[in-house]
């Protein structure tokens, strides 16, 4: 999905530089900025001025919806680092995303590899392709509801449950504090592996054919070969992958938002979740921003260790 | 000796398919639900013991949907802003792309790697400020705001990609309309882009799931039901009626279509191009 590497830059057309005609020559350098204006004008509006604000918000009081706004210094940074509910975001955003982005590479692993199997006929295969990527092509909106209604009280996964004696009586998976956490993260596993799929199974049809035959020849089993061809094979690509989805799994509000709203009791409390709260319920945008500037930075030290990754390869 | 070969064989492939199926069923079956559920009766969603196709089965819900001119309204929302975020986002990444690819200039590397890094900013971080900016502009609860802020997260990625695309085309392509005369502008829109409408496609389709499918900004920028899209429409139904489970699940169904028809029209092109960027990246 992301490419690192700056676009190959073919070598410069052929420039006739001729004695008086510089004005063209700088006008003719000029072009490639021409085309990449409205771009330029899109990102410094989208993103660059954007994050000005959002960092001096951070530092003021009486922000966006007070007409006047006050120095403070890192009051808010202090207010914000030492909220419980802050701290129990971050703590419930750690365990969400870790544990979220290793089943989305085990799962996605495990099906990428049966659907890329030799035993099975194309059609099957396609067939089968297209159901494992269905969750991944509805929306969190939808999710959220589909969700909401099979981990209902009475819903259908507590009747099987019930059914095969696992549990006694209907468990409210969302509404109770000590479920809730792991309740979303299943959701978010659910919905989240195909794209690992996807990637894993474009490595694996990737991996040199000669390599499984040499390993073969020398009398490895099934097991060996996965530890000692497959798996060093695919390590960029699953490297990767986990760093963009512990990147993505930390900026999930929507699925949280419409399944838990971050409750019960702050149980599923996000770093985002938390941040949304400040800005749009509470109307301290201030304390909000200050909390979104801590995600960022959080964010840019998971990026910096996947710009560094890519550097390696 | 060949015999037992022959064995495993049949082993190991009632293994994978059992696998399959297995794995196949923890996909589908909540889909299945979501189907099931929208053509049943909202007396009969929580029926114990649970049935898939119960003996109401209608289309009530899906009528209900589509006869509510607010709900209506949410459609019409999403195909405006996804459209036009669509359009645009091409527009400009496709200028974007040929200055990347086919000149060299002074903060070629810095310019694109503040675009790429641009994907990694956390959408909460920058709400807030939008929230500021869409306000302060007059844009707040109108398609601009959205269909502006929608692009932060397509612009990006539609750049990588049509980079690549057009590195893929040989530059002989733009000297031929050059030596009729032609200026480099000519020969983008007269021979690059009509060579491009593939990869152009395979970028709107995901321009478009992305725009179709955003909540955060929708939520937080828009106010009123003139203006709200498919996705907050979905989660207005939740609160709004007392849990009318079956029309949850028809507008689900119908907010989905877009989406599953675009992917399924284009899947081999589609996916080629998300794994192209994520095994390369």
């Amino acid at each position: 999905m992301t490419s690192m590497t700056a676009p190959k830059t073919a070598p410069p057309t052929e420039e006739r530089v001729t004695p008086g005609r510089t004005r063209s020559t700088l006008a003719r350098r000029l072009i490639p900025y021409g085309y990449l204006s409205p771009t330029v004008l899109l990102i410094v509006v989208l993103m660059v001025v954007p994050i000005v604000m959002v960092i001096s918000y951070s530092f003021q009081d009486n922000v966006i919806v007070q007409e006047n706004p006050v120095f403070a210094g890192f009051a808010n940074y202090t207010k914000v680092l030492t909220d419980p509910d802050f701290l129990a975001a971050l703590e419930n955003t750690a365990i969400f995303i870790s544990v979220s982005t290793v089943a989305h590479l085990v799962l996605g692993l495990a099906f990428a590899m049966m659907l890329n199997t030799q035993l099975l006929g194309g059609v099957a295969k396609a067939v089968f392709r297209i159901v494992y990527i269905l969750p991944w092509l509805f929306t969190i909106a939808v999710i959220a509801v589909i969700w909401r209604l099979l981990l209902d009280p009475s819903g259908v996964v507590n009747y099987v449950l019930h059914a095969l004696g696992l549990i006694q009586e209907g468990v409210n998976w969302l509404g109770d504090p000590g479920k809730a956490l792991w309740a979303v993260t299943f959701v978010n596993i659910w919905s989240g592996y195909p794209f690992f799929m996807i990637s894993l199974l474009a490595g694996l049809q990737g991996i040199p054919n000669d390599l499984y035959e040499a390993a073969a020849m020398d009398g490895s089993n099934w097991f060996q070969r996965f530890m000692h061809v497959t798996l060093p094979q695919l390590r960029p690509v699953i490297v990767s992958m986990g760093v963009l989805d512990l990147i993505w799994t930390s900026q999930q509000f929507a699925l949280i938002w419409m399944t838990t709203g971050g409750g019960p009791l702050h149980a599923t409390e996000m770093l985002s979740t938390y941040t949304y709260k400040q800005a749009f319920s509470e109307y301290e945008f201030a304390t909000a921003s200050a909390a979104a500037v801590i995600v960022l930075l959080l964010t840019m030290i998971l990026a910096f260790f996947y710009v560094r990754q890519q550097r390696e390869r | 000796m060949a015999t037992t070969i022959k064995t495993r064989r049949t082993l190991a492939k009632a293994g994978v398919i059992t696998g399959l199926v297995i794995g196949g069923l923890f996909a589908g079956l909540p889909v299945l639900w979501l189907l099931s559920t929208s053509f049943k009766s909202n007396g009969e969603v929580f029926q114990n013991p649970p049935k898939l196709i119960t003996n109401s089965f209608s289309f009530d819900a899906y009528w209900e949907i589509l006869g509510n001119g607010t709900q209506l309204r949410y459609f019409l929302n999403s195909y405006i802003v996804a459209f036009a975020v669509t359009i645009l986002t091409l527009l400009v990444a496709v200028l974007a792309g040929f200055a990347f690819s086919r000149f060299t200039f002074p903060f070629q590397k810095t310019i694109n790697a503040v675009i790429v890094s641009v994907q990694a900013v956390p959408p909460i971080t920058l709400v807030i400020p939008y929230f500021g900016l869409v306000v302060g502009l007059g844009l707040y609860n109108t398609y601009p705001g959205l269909i502006l802020t929608h692009m932060v997260f397509t612009l990006p990625y539609a750049i990588i990609m049509i980079t690549a695309y057009l590195n893929t085309l040989p530059r002989e392509l733009d000297e031929s309309v050059k030596v009729d005369g032609g200026t480099g502008w000519t020969a983008l829109w007269r021979i690059l882009v009509p060579i491009s409408v593939p990869g152009l496609i395979a970028v709107g389709v995901y321009t478009f799931m992305i725009s179709w499918n955003e909540y955060l900004f929708a939520l937080t920028l828009t106010r009123t039901d003139d203006m709200r899209t498919v996705p907050i429409g979905i989660q207005l139904l939740m609160g709004q009626h007392s849990y009318e489970w079956n029309q949850m699940m028809a507008m689900s169904i119908l907010g989905s279509i877009p989406v599953l028809l675009l992917f399924l029209l284009f899947q081999r092109r589609f996916i080629g191009g998300l794994t192209a960027g994520a095994v390369k990246a």
